[in-house]
């Protein structure tokens, strides 16, 4: 489902976090949000995902305005994974975790159905979390975590995916097995992103934030332009798509040489600088 | 419960414990039975042990939802200062009586008020530009359970012995003073807030998974909070209000259930008001046995006698680590 954001502001405490924001995440494209530590992604999700109203502007999901919606029928549109989510999950198995995905489709009196079973079966499936359904999820590792908090937004049966650094804390194996399960999914995605090569394997399009701002938006090889990274992110770097269709980022600390020429010597490769 | 019904400061047989709770149950007024074993039974014992079921299951449910509503394990009708606020309404219908009892307050009703005042209080002490966090929710509780913990103390230092007695027993709680005339408003408040707040059971769940992730789930978390405060501060203002401070089974049963059949609310509260019940009857049936004649209140053996079993249960449950 298309997500549009118009022009918004929002404020936090006083202080301007997001100034006149504009972006879209066409049907079935996922979208990768990148920029700086505090330069407002994770603001620019809570109001798509309904947690925070911002105070001009709208946001769109499917044509109508999140905060038109109920909370409900919000959450049946639009299905988040989120950092840090706090709260206590002590002593529920992975299976239920999941089956809270089914939460936004019941009112008081709804009672589970075969198509909240189906829903759930189906997300544990494609999650590869089937081993771990009778587990306490309190016991599960990082990368084990991820993905069934993945599996508890597909159950959801979502149109709109809204990722927060759903890769943190994971191993380089898990990372890119949950890339390709995001995008097996095939659905509209919005997904912030700290790992620029990660978020350039993921994504058809980017949109950088800056201090609340857009500072870019685009085809990926055209938002990772030397002058940007630059610009926004304070590093020297050169991008290149490779013949298997891959981007890849070559970071340095001074200026590097132009595409197609050798790395410098004391260019990191990608992984390297990701520490 | 009918064994609970048969054995007291009198045995009597549970074939006819039966006989003639059936035959009231029926609708007869007496039965042929031996008039004073009737009335031993029908009007002391049962309606004893209908309350202690009620009053257990109402603590039990209270603390589970406390639990979740504030994400705090140390939840409970007392750590939310709903007890300390009931016992300070108490303690001042006992100590001043005639003067408040002349505004037509009971000791019940008094304890009620104060509860469900004590609730109102952390509700607005705990919310800040329309958001309840549970942290914030915990602290103003406890802060607000202190300040009517002081309030109660300062009365007490002005009460004479004998009220004294009075405001401790009531303090560690007792079913003693059962009459079947308070039971239906009580049977009332405890059963349709169970049956409400078992209904809330998803939404008690996805509580669990926190209040952005919960929000994403379409549950609006400020509201719900504020519906479940307000259910749970009844509801334990109606079982103290009868029954007295009773400390323990909110905050313990609750766990008992979690760690023997798992945390989903819609099989947790209806277990915990179920084994909540058992377990006061159970209470208050050795309350009146251990000591004969005399009893003990039940404050005293909640504790006593859950604490090592559960302590028990914590140890040998390896998903607290």
């Amino acid at each position: 489902m298309r997500l549009i954001v118009d022009r918004i502001h929002v404020t936090l405490d006083r202080n301007p976090v997001l100034r006149d924001v504009s972006l879209e995440v066409r049907e079935g494209d996922v979208v990768g949000l990148v920029g700086p530590n505090g330069s407002g992604k994770s603001t620019l999700l809570r109001t798509v995902y309904r947690s925070l109203r911002p105070a001009g502007g709208v946001v769109r999901v499917g044509g109508d305005d999140v905060w038109g919606l109920s909370p409900r029928a919000a959450a049946r549109r639009t299905a988040a994974v989120l950092q840090d989510p706090g709260g206590n999950t002590t002593g529920l198995t992975v299976a239920e975790i999941v089956a809270l995905g089914r939460a936004p489709h019941h009112g008081l009196l709804g009672r589970d159905g075969a198509e909240d079973h189906r829903s759930v079966s189906d997300a544990i499936d494609r999650c590869g979390v089937r081993p771990l359904a009778g587990r306490d999820y309190a016991s599960l590792s990082g990368g084990e975590r991820q993905r069934v908090l993945l599996a508890r937004a597909l159950a959801q049966d979502p149109r709109l995916l809204v990722l927060d650094e759903l890769t943190n804390h994971l191993d380089i194996r898990a990372r890119f097995e949950l890339l390709d399960l995001i995008r097996a999914t095939g659905v509209t995605t919005l997904a912030v992103l700290h790992d620029l090569d990660l978020a350039a394997r993921l994504c058809d399009h980017l949109v950088v934030l800056r201090d609340g701002t857009v500072a870019a938006a685009g085809p990926v090889l055209d938002v990772l332009a030397p002058d940007l990274l630059a610009d926004v992110f304070g590093v020297h770097a050169r991008t290149e798509r490779h013949a298997d269709g891959v981007v890849r980022i070559t970071y340095a600390a001074r200026p590097l040489a132009r595409a197609g020429g050798t790395a410098d010597d004391d260019a990191l490769t990608a992984g390297a600088a990701d520490r | 419960m009918i064994v609970a019904i048969s054995i007291g400061a009198v045995d009597v047989p549970v074939g006819d414990v039966w006989g003639i709770v059936l035959r009231h149950a029926g609708g007869a007024r007496t039965g042929p039975a031996d008039p004073a074993l009737d009335q031993i039974v029908w009007n002391f014992r049962t309606p004893r042990v209908v309350l202690a079921a009620l009053v257990g299951a109402g603590l039990a449910v209270s603390g589970a939802v406390l639990q979740t509503v504030v994400s705090n394990p140390l939840a409970d009708p007392i750590v939310l200062g709903f007890s300390y606020g009931a016992t300070l309404g108490a303690v001042l219908v006992i100590t001043l009586g005639g003067g408040v009892a002349l505004a037509g307050l009971g000791v019940p009703a008094a304890a009620f008020l104060g509860a469900v005042a004590a609730g109102a209080l952390v509700f607005a002490l705990g919310r800040r530009h329309g958001r309840m966090a549970p942290t914030r929710l915990v602290l103003a509780g406890v802060a607000v359970g202190y300040v009517f913990l002081s309030a109660t103390s300062f009365v007490q230092l002005r009460a004479t012995p004998t009220e004294l007695r009075t405001v401790m027993f009531w303090m560690l709680g007792s079913v003693a003073g059962a009459q079947w005339d308070q039971l239906p408003t009580v049977a009332v408040v405890v059963l349709a807030t169970t049956v409400l707040l078992s209904l809330f059971g998803r939404r008690l769940n996805v509580l669990l998974a926190g209040d952005e992730s919960a929000t994403a789930l379409g549950v609006d978390v400020n509201r719900l909070r504020a519906v479940l405060l307000v259910l749970s501060a009844l509801l334990t203002g109606t079982v103290i209000a009868v029954a007295g401070s009773i400390g323990f089974v909110g905050l313990m049963i609750p766990h008992l259930v979690r760690l023997t059949s798992g945390a989903d609310h819609r099989r947790l509260l209806p277990l915990t008001a179920l084994l909540g019940a058992l377990y006061l009857v159970l209470v208050d049936l050795l309350s009146r046995t251990l000591d004969r004649p005399d009893e003990l209140p039940l404050g005293i053996l909640t504790a006593l006698l859950g604490a090592p079993f559960f302590l028990w249960l914590l140890r040998r449950d390896k998903g607290l680590d």
